[in-house]
């Protein structure tokens, strides 16, 4: 049924098929297609063809994504774009999965990490996206690109969009400057500020620093147990793992905790505001860079359409500026903003060299084992 | 000759209760029982590396819940929270169900209203405000380095006693108004005929009062111990390192690790401990009792 469907909506999309005639098959698929989702999705997709989805961070992420991407896309084409948000990646898929077959409820989302492209990729919720008509994508950084093309060598399915790092925030009132610098990861173990530690709940993210803490390669780690041992050194240390942004930033203003693994534009948002909060890119700091994701399904005429809308340098700058992320444009291609040239994780090359990221197949293959490892690490196991 | 088929011995059948029932049964058909079946076929398949589920029939995540103790440790963890919840509700709650039952008051109905008050806040909302209370920039902490009392701030948050606080604020008036709707059942005479024969006060509470009021207790108890066993919130904004319970463990699972078998097979366990012990409840005390607080007399 669904292979059907989607022949048959590949054949309406192509022109081959009148919209009588399509609607015309909706309706005789639905009767057929009974109570277990089936209706229900093909009503979507009947609706969809007027609209495109996307998911993000929301926020001012969000605003600046309507203001100088979406509305303009909207007048220019007619095709409105449903905006959506999402409070972490792992609970977007979830909802992505929920809805498999793909085809209409989910189309483009900001994903983080390349290892979330490579999950997806997994799932096999990619598309082939015709880089011809995505103009603006020249002048994204090759560094950033790339991750992506050794995932899919066919054609990419997602296009490059920030770039970011979760480094060390520490309160200034209570840690020096010279302190964190010569520390390095270790300040994440430094016995001063026990009880005042704060740490992200996600597994990836703590066995990372473990790692470097351990003085291993985060990407190859050859003594996982030294880093499991220093994990259960550092729990009872910890006041708060958080588990969304705006937490990190209320335990950090609130002074419930010193230092903790943060996101750096939250950070950034944070010095903004006049908090005494530095932030420190150990060697080895966790990089990452997020994309917009095309799930399989999308209408690609419109998602090259609107992809090229948010990659132009003023919807681009404009989006970074907002979120506090360096954006994927290439700085010796497009004139940026001193606001973004001043961000953390910002290259003014647009090399890249020296920004460890993380290896997708690495952490991906290991996801499940040390996710509930880590979960028993936590407990104090 | 038959007679069986003749419509005088055919036994009637009255369609009208169904017929009214029909739109709430299909609504918890089709919101309940058909997620709770999927969750339930789910907890069979298995978990494939990408985080898709592959289908099958194996017993396999009900295996892996109980070869170690890490599991079973968090469910032990979540009862012994529940047990400890109920407890304090039916201590904190008890004594005001009593004294609007006593009350006289022509403010006795706003009172009650009162107890209703936090219904009206979001849950969410409600939980955060612990930490602006508790916080070591809180209004507590606050209150007492200004008054002299202490220098340093109180580490009052993200422990096993803040949940406790997080899980009471958000129990507490079911309690309450399933004790109250008890005590106002019990008739007044019985109280007085207590007291002609010679009982004081405290007996007449003790002997009459006290064991009247047992059935509210009961289902003020029971609804708590649910409602804090499948809780999610509180654990995860006002706990620390360890005071994860099971619904947490659940979302880690389904959501962290995607996976989803695991985590079905989790959350039928916790649905076959809790739908024991009301079953085993509604066995010997009988679930009505339950609705009467939310009917009144």
């Amino acid at each position: 049924m669904n292979k059907r469907l989607e022949e048959v909506r590949h054949q309406y999309r192509q022109g081959n098929l009148s919209r009588r005639d399509f609607v015309k098959y909706l309706g005789v698929a639905g009767v057929a297609a009974g109570l277990v989702g089936g209706p229900f999705g093909l009503v979507r997709n009947a609706m969809a063809q007027g609209r495109i989805r996307f998911d993000g961070w929301g926020g001012t992420t969000s605003q600046a994504f309507r203001r100088y991407a979406f509305e303009p896309f909207t007048s220019a084409t007619g095709i409105r774009v449903v905006d959506g948000e999402f409070g972490d990646m792992d609970s977007y898929l979830t909802r992505v999965i929920a809805s498999f077959p793909p085809g209409g409820e989910f189309n483009l989302a900001h994903l983080s990490g390349v290892f979330d492209y490579a999950r997806y990729v997994g799932l096999e919720f990619n598309t082939a996206l015709d880089e011809s008509k995505i103009g603006n994508l020249e002048l994204v950084m090759e560094a950033m690109i790339e991750p992506y093309r050794r995932i899919t060598p066919e054609a990419l399915s997602a296009v490059p969009y920030n770039l970011g790092q979760t480094g060390i925030a520490y309160n200034t009132k209570y840690i020096s400057e010279e302190k964190a610098e010569e520390l390095g990861a270790s300040l994440l173990w430094d016995d001063s500020i026990r009880g005042n530690l704060g740490s992200w709940v996600e597994w990836r993210t703590n066995i990372w620093y473990a790692a470097l803490y351990t003085g291993q390669d985060p990407n190859n780690i050859q003594d996982i147990n030294a880093v499991w041992d220093a994990l259960r050194k550092q729990v009872p240390m910890v006041r708060k793992y958080w588990g969304s942004g705006a937490e990190l930033m209320n335990l950090l203003a609130s002074e419930e905790v010193y230092a903790t693994v943060a996101w750096s534009g939250r950070v950034a948002h944070l010095q903004e505001q006049g908090y005494p909060i530095g932030f420190l890119a150990p060697e080895g700091c966790y990089s990452w860079q997020e994309c917009i994701f095309v799930m399989k399904g999308t209408d690609l005429d419109v998602a090259h359409q609107l992809l090229d809308f948010m990659l132009a340098p003023e919807a681009s700058i404009a989006v970074a500026e907002g979120q506090m992320y360096p954006p994927s444009l290439d700085p010796t291609k497009v004139e940026l903003t001193e606001k973004i040239k001043n961000l953390p994780a910002f290259d003014p090359t647009g090399k890249l060299q020296g920004y460890l990221f993380a290896d997708p197949h690495y952490w991906n293959e290991r996801q499940l084992e040390w996710a509930e490892r880590w979960d028993r690490v936590r407990a104090g196991r | 000759m038959t007679i069986t088929h003749h419509p005088y011995y055919m036994k009637k059948i009255n369609w009208k209760p169904w017929a009214l029932l029909s739109p709430s049964l299909t609504a918890i058909f089709l919101l309940l029982v058909i997620p709770i079946l999927f969750v339930i076929v789910y907890s069979f398949w298995l978990r494939a590396p990408t985080g898709a589920v592959i289908p099958a029939f194996q017993f396999g995540n009900y295996a892996r819940f109980f070869e170690d103790l890490f599991y079973p440790s968090i469910l032990f963890r979540t009862i012994r929270v529940s047990l400890f919840c109920v407890l304090l509700c039916l201590v904190m709650g008890y004594i005001p169900a009593y004294f609007f039952h006593r009350s006289t008051s022509r403010y006795r109905q706003a009172l009650i209203l009162l107890i209703m008050l936090p219904f009206w806040i979001s849950f969410i909302i409600r939980t955060m405000s612990w930490i602006n209370i508790l916080g070591a920039n809180g209004f507590l902490n606050h209150f007492l380095m200004k008054i002299g009392l202490i220098s340093q701030p109180l580490s009052l948050l993200y422990n096993e006693a803040a949940v406790l606080m997080g899980l009471i604020q958000f129990l507490l008036p079911f309690m309450i108004l399933n004790i109250f709707v008890s005590l106002e059942g019990i008739d007044k005479n019985l109280l007085e005929a207590a007291r002609s024969m010679g009982c004081n006060e405290w007996q007449a509470f003790k002997e009459v009062t006290l064991p009247l009021s047992l059935p509210g207790v009961s289902a003020g108890c029971l609804l708590v111990f649910v409602l804090t066993a499948g809780t999610y919130l509180p654990p995860m904004i006002l706990g620390g390192a360890g005071n994860e319970m099971i619904a947490n463990l659940i979302f880690n699972r389904v959501i962290g690790t995607l996976d989803w078998p695991f985590g079905s097979a989790i959350s039928v366990i916790l649905l076959l401990l809790l739908g024991t012990i009301v079953w085993t409840y509604n066995r010997y005390l009988g679930i009505n009792q339950l609705f009467k607080a939310f009917k009144g007399n």
